[in-house]
């Protein structure tokens, strides 16, 4: 059931179309993850949705409420959408104490003086920030305004919360936590969310659905992580979700060969007909997909081998190109470390294929 | 939970809706207009036209005068040694207080901006007293003490008045370059020194040339207001003779009797006014064409302090003696003559009375006077903060077309000099456009405003691009519509700026002259024009009585802004 519906929606600032004819539903109940490169106008939606920028075209639904319609001429101004929004910068009123930033969506609703106490109780305990209440922004560390950011984005609406970049200006370990805590809140509350980054990796951590643009604002692909990673619809989403190695096969003597730099050797895969057919491909693989294996005939030699605790990070050399290999530890506790400068041979599972693009790979 | 009262904004589309942005910026341009451009429109009209038909006539007439061309000499001789000058004390000050390890510093530090509170025709109203070429108290007694014919010190020349001007327009240079020097990185100077290079190479290569835009800004600050005073020209120069551009248009007024012939001739010497000072800008702008340096920090830093080693006690005895010259002595001379019996008694005791003080608090014009100047200040002071931060919300969160158009009229006045703005306005407003107020405060007051609006709207435009525009829209989307978001949320957030702006207005206006005294009528004195008069009329020491009572009002407001400024909230 689509609890936001955006249908074509088309967006320029002067000359420049940022969206065009952007259509995409969001699950009621769920975290949707808008991801994309920087630039390619996730913000520019967002904005959309919450009445802060007006669309050229299309039609915005919440909750099968129609927020905007160029047809129709609707344009619920941003005040009356009843929308929660976390800013990338927070957005905490530098002014006003921890409870007031809280209280102003239900003081803008004329909620009863004890009801506003109790429910900003209610949610700094869901947020953990109870002690906090009297602070002001400027005495609170940036993972602290976070949450009041957060707790005033719930108190605008228990059912649409949007999230703009909300981590990107924390630390490492600290955007874990909120990564965290963030799916915890939804889980006992049951908001529907609206996640928008630019980071893969925290897409991938959070969302139940991933929604993927690319940088001319195309939505790509929709689907949970399974999908993303493991059938990434073109070769732009998979160099995007993670890292990748591209290595170029020529059709030589009516069979695939991997090119090595001068040196070629035959595939030993088999490469889908719909993709192949003779023309010159690029193999995407993952680091992770290769493993090593004496018997293989495509050889390299461990140039470095980085320890990371959880997996070990190779860099090989076959022919003259480099590529990257991780080995999960428990692998390599079965199969053995591979040490730097011994020979192996490379075998590639789960290759992806794409038709060749310009020299580079 | 979506509460869609009803659909105001099916109008909207379509642009119907009467919104408050628009109206914010009609409003903005209209002000504006009536405000700034009317006055300045009316002076180039009077100059240029004659009974409805272009003629240069007027002009011509000015510029064949000797009179005109010797005032003109005057006005760029004085206005360029000003600045030389105080430019360059200024930056020496600025780098002794701000880089040595002189003592004293923090002091010495606020009490080098102290004439930058003083009004300067307080000041040369005082070294007169002291140095006048015939009575004054310093001269007598060296010709007495040395047997002298005649007075070895005159402050009626060019350099008396170049003299005066310094001393309170150094501090512009000064307060500039020593926060540049404060907010400098430190590195940079480090890393020269690393390299090598002596430390005078350091202070000469690269300190220098980092503080330049810093030097350039203080520099057209001094440049400009040298050009358009009015204060102390006038009480230095009259008596000998020596005009300069305002003086003279002042002088053109007076003798006119508000004759509309007089006031032409006034109009075409301001435009020959706003040329001189076209003229330095653009001079100015060539000389000292300065780049964009970023790397000036806006976080405060600990730049290493150069230490003086043998200089250090001389060169403070030197800024010790600089300070005693010029805050001590003036203030200390209209202190002690506003309580002599009578001007040109010796200054000692037995010839102190309060006498004077007395009188000026029980004539009805001087206390109407200091009425006349609260009200102004204050009303103008507010009006202005309000109009200010109306353009400035308008420049900067709603920049409709025409925004550059904007921010330039706002700030235009800033480089007229306050005597062709009276004119202007005398122009505009009394009469011939229907509306006569010469002769009330409401003429008075549009002059202030126009002459202030800049500060104000300069203030409030830098507070207002530190809030950030998703701190409006998160309101927005609490539900506070964009009325209730200004209202809760970026008013308050720019309040200290735009309290710091009232003041930034109210100070000066309070000891305003150059306008004023064009302007006023004969209900509408100000403190500054009835100063001015007393001492027109000869009586110094109720002058400077009343002197020392204005001195000391804006000390107290002074002191009160400072601990105002000291509890802000959060931020």
């Amino acid at each position: 059931m689509a609890y936001v519906r955006f249908e074509n929606i088309s967006f320029s600032y002067g000359d420049n179309q940022v969206l065009k004819d952007f259509s995409l539903s969001l699950p009621k109940n769920e975290i949707m993850c808008l991801v994309g490169p920087s630039g390619c106008g996730k913000t520019t939606l967002v904005r959309c949705l919450l009445g802060l920028s007006r669309p050229d075209q299309g039609e915005i639904y919440v909750d099968d409420v129609c927020m905007f319609s160029s047809k129709r001429r609707i344009n619920v101004p941003a005040e009356r959408r009843g929308i929660g929004i976390v800013f990338q910068d927070y957005a905490v009123w530098p002014h006003l104490t921890v409870k007031e930033n809280i209280a102003y969506p239900l003081r803008k609703r004329r909620v009863k003086r004890e009801e506003i106490a109790r429910r900003v109780q209610n949610v700094l305990k869901q947020v953990s920030m109870s002690e906090y209440i009297n602070h002001l922004p400027s005495q609170l560390s940036g993972g602290q305004q976070q949450r009041v950011a957060i707790a005033r984005a719930l108190m605008s609406s228990d059912s649409l919360i949007v999230l703009d970049e909300p981590i990107t200006n924390l630390d490492a370990k600290l955007r874990d936590q909120m990564l965290n805590e963030i799916r915890e809140l939804q889980r006992n509350i049951g908001t529907t969310i609206f996640y928008i980054t630019h980071d893969q990796r925290a897409a991938l951590h959070l969302g139940d659905q991933l929604a993927i643009m690319d940088p001319q604002g195309e939505l790509v692909q929709i689907g949970t992580d399974e999908d993303i990673i493991l059938r990434p619809k073109n070769r732009f989403i998979f160099e995007f979700i993670g890292v990748t190695n591209f290595l170029p096969l020529k059709f030589i003597d009516s069979a695939y060969h991997l090119d090595l730099g001068g040196q070629m050797v035959p595939w030993p895969e088999e490469v889908p007909p719909e993709v192949g057919g003779g023309l010159p491909l690029d193999m995407g693989i993952r680091p992770n997909d290769i493993t090593f294996d004496g018997a293989s005939p495509i050889r390299a030699r461990v140039r470095r081998s980085v320890f990371l605790g959880s997996e070990y990070d190779y860099f090989v050399q076959a022919g003259d190109r480099e590529l990257r290999v991780q080995q999960s530890t428990l692998d390599a506790t079965l199969v053995g470390v591979a040490k730097e400068g011994s020979e192996v041979g490379l075998r590639f599972l789960n290759p992806h294929y794409y038709p060749a693009v310009a020299r580079g790979a | 939970m979506i509460n869609l009262r009803k659909n105001r904004d099916l109008a909207a589309m379509e642009g119907r809706r009467f919104s408050l942005d628009g109206m914010m910026t009609g409003l903005s341009f209209v002000l504006l207009l009536v405000i700034v451009v009317t006055p300045i429109f009316m002076i180039v009209y009077h100059a240029f036209f004659y009974e409805g038909k272009f003629t240069l006539d007027l002009i011509v007439d000015q510029l064949t005068r000797d009179t005109t061309i010797a005032s003109m000499w005057n006005t760029i001789k004085i206005g360029a040694l000003v600045t030389v000058f105080g430019t360059i004390m200024g930056v020496f000050y600025a780098w002794l207080l701000g880089r040595s390890n002189i003592p004293g510093k923090k002091l010495m530090r606020s009490l080098f901006t102290i004439p930058y509170m003083f009004p300067p025709f307080l000041g040369a109203m005082a070294w007169d007293l002291l140095l006048n070429g015939r009575s004054g108290y310093l001269n007598r007694w060296l010709m007495q003490t040395f047997n002298l014919s005649s007075a070895p010190l005159n402050i009626n020349t060019i350099w008396g008045i170049v003299f005066v001007e310094i001393s309170y327009y150094f501090p512009f240079v000064f307060m500039q370059v020593v926060s540049a020097l404060e907010r400098m990185d430190p590195t940079l100077e480090e890393s020269a020194r690393i390299a090598g290079a002596r430390q005078g190479k350091v202070i000469w290569k690269i300190t220098l040339p980092l503080v330049t835009p810093a030097i350039s800004a203080g520099a057209l600050q001094i440049l400009i207001s040298s050009l358009a005073h009015f204060g102390v020209p006038a009480i230095l120069g009259f008596s000998q003779g020596i005009f300069t551009l305002p003086t003279r248009i002042y002088s053109v007024i007076a003798r006119s009797g508000g004759s509309f012939e007089g006031i032409r001739q006034a109009a075409a010497l301001s435009i020959l006014l706003v040329a001189v000072v076209s003229l330095a800008l653009w001079v100015q702008k060539k000389v000292l064409s300065s780049g964009g340096y970023d790397i000036i920090k806006g976080k405060s830093m600990r730049p290493t302090l150069i230490n003086l080693r043998g200089a250090r006690i001389p060169l403070f005895v030197l800024a010790l003696s600089t300070l005693v010259v010029i805050v001590v002595v003036p203030l200390g001379m209209i202190f002690l003559v506003g309580l002599v019996r009578a001007y040109g008694l010796p200054l000692i005791p037995a010839n102190f009375t309060l006498a004077n003080y007395q009188r000026i608090f029980t004539t009805s014009g001087t206390l109407a006077s200091i009425k006349n100047s609260l009200v102004l200040s204050i009303s103008a002071g507010i009006i202005s903060m309000l109009l200010g931060t109306l353009i400035a919300y308008v420049v900067q969160k709603i920049k409709p077309k025409g925004t550059g158009a904007l921010e330039i009229l706002s700030v235009l006045p800033y480089s007229i000099p306050g005597t062709v703005l009276a004119i202007g306005v005398i122009l505009a407003w009394s009469g011939s456009l229907r509306i006569n107020l010469y002769n009330t405060l409401w003429i008075i007051l549009i002059a202030y405003i126009a002459r202030y609006l800049s500060f104000s709207m300069k203030t409030s435009s830098a507070a207002l691009l530190q809030v950030h525009p998703s701190l409006e829209e998160a309101a927005r989307t609490c539900g506070a519509s964009h009325t209730e978001s200004l209202k809760d949320i970026t008013l308050p957030l720019i309040r200290p700026a735009m309290v710091s702006g009232f003041f930034l207005i109210f100070l000066p206006a309070m000891r305003e002259v150059t306008t004023s005294v064009l302007l006023y009528g004969p209900y509408t004195r100000t403190l500054g024009v009835q100063i001015y008069s007393l001492r027109d009329a000869g009586m110094m020491p109720q002058a400077s009585a009343l002197g020392s009572v204005a001195i000391v009002l804006i000390i107290i407001i002074n002191a009160v802004v400072n601990t105002l400024n000291k509890d802000r909230r959060g931020v």
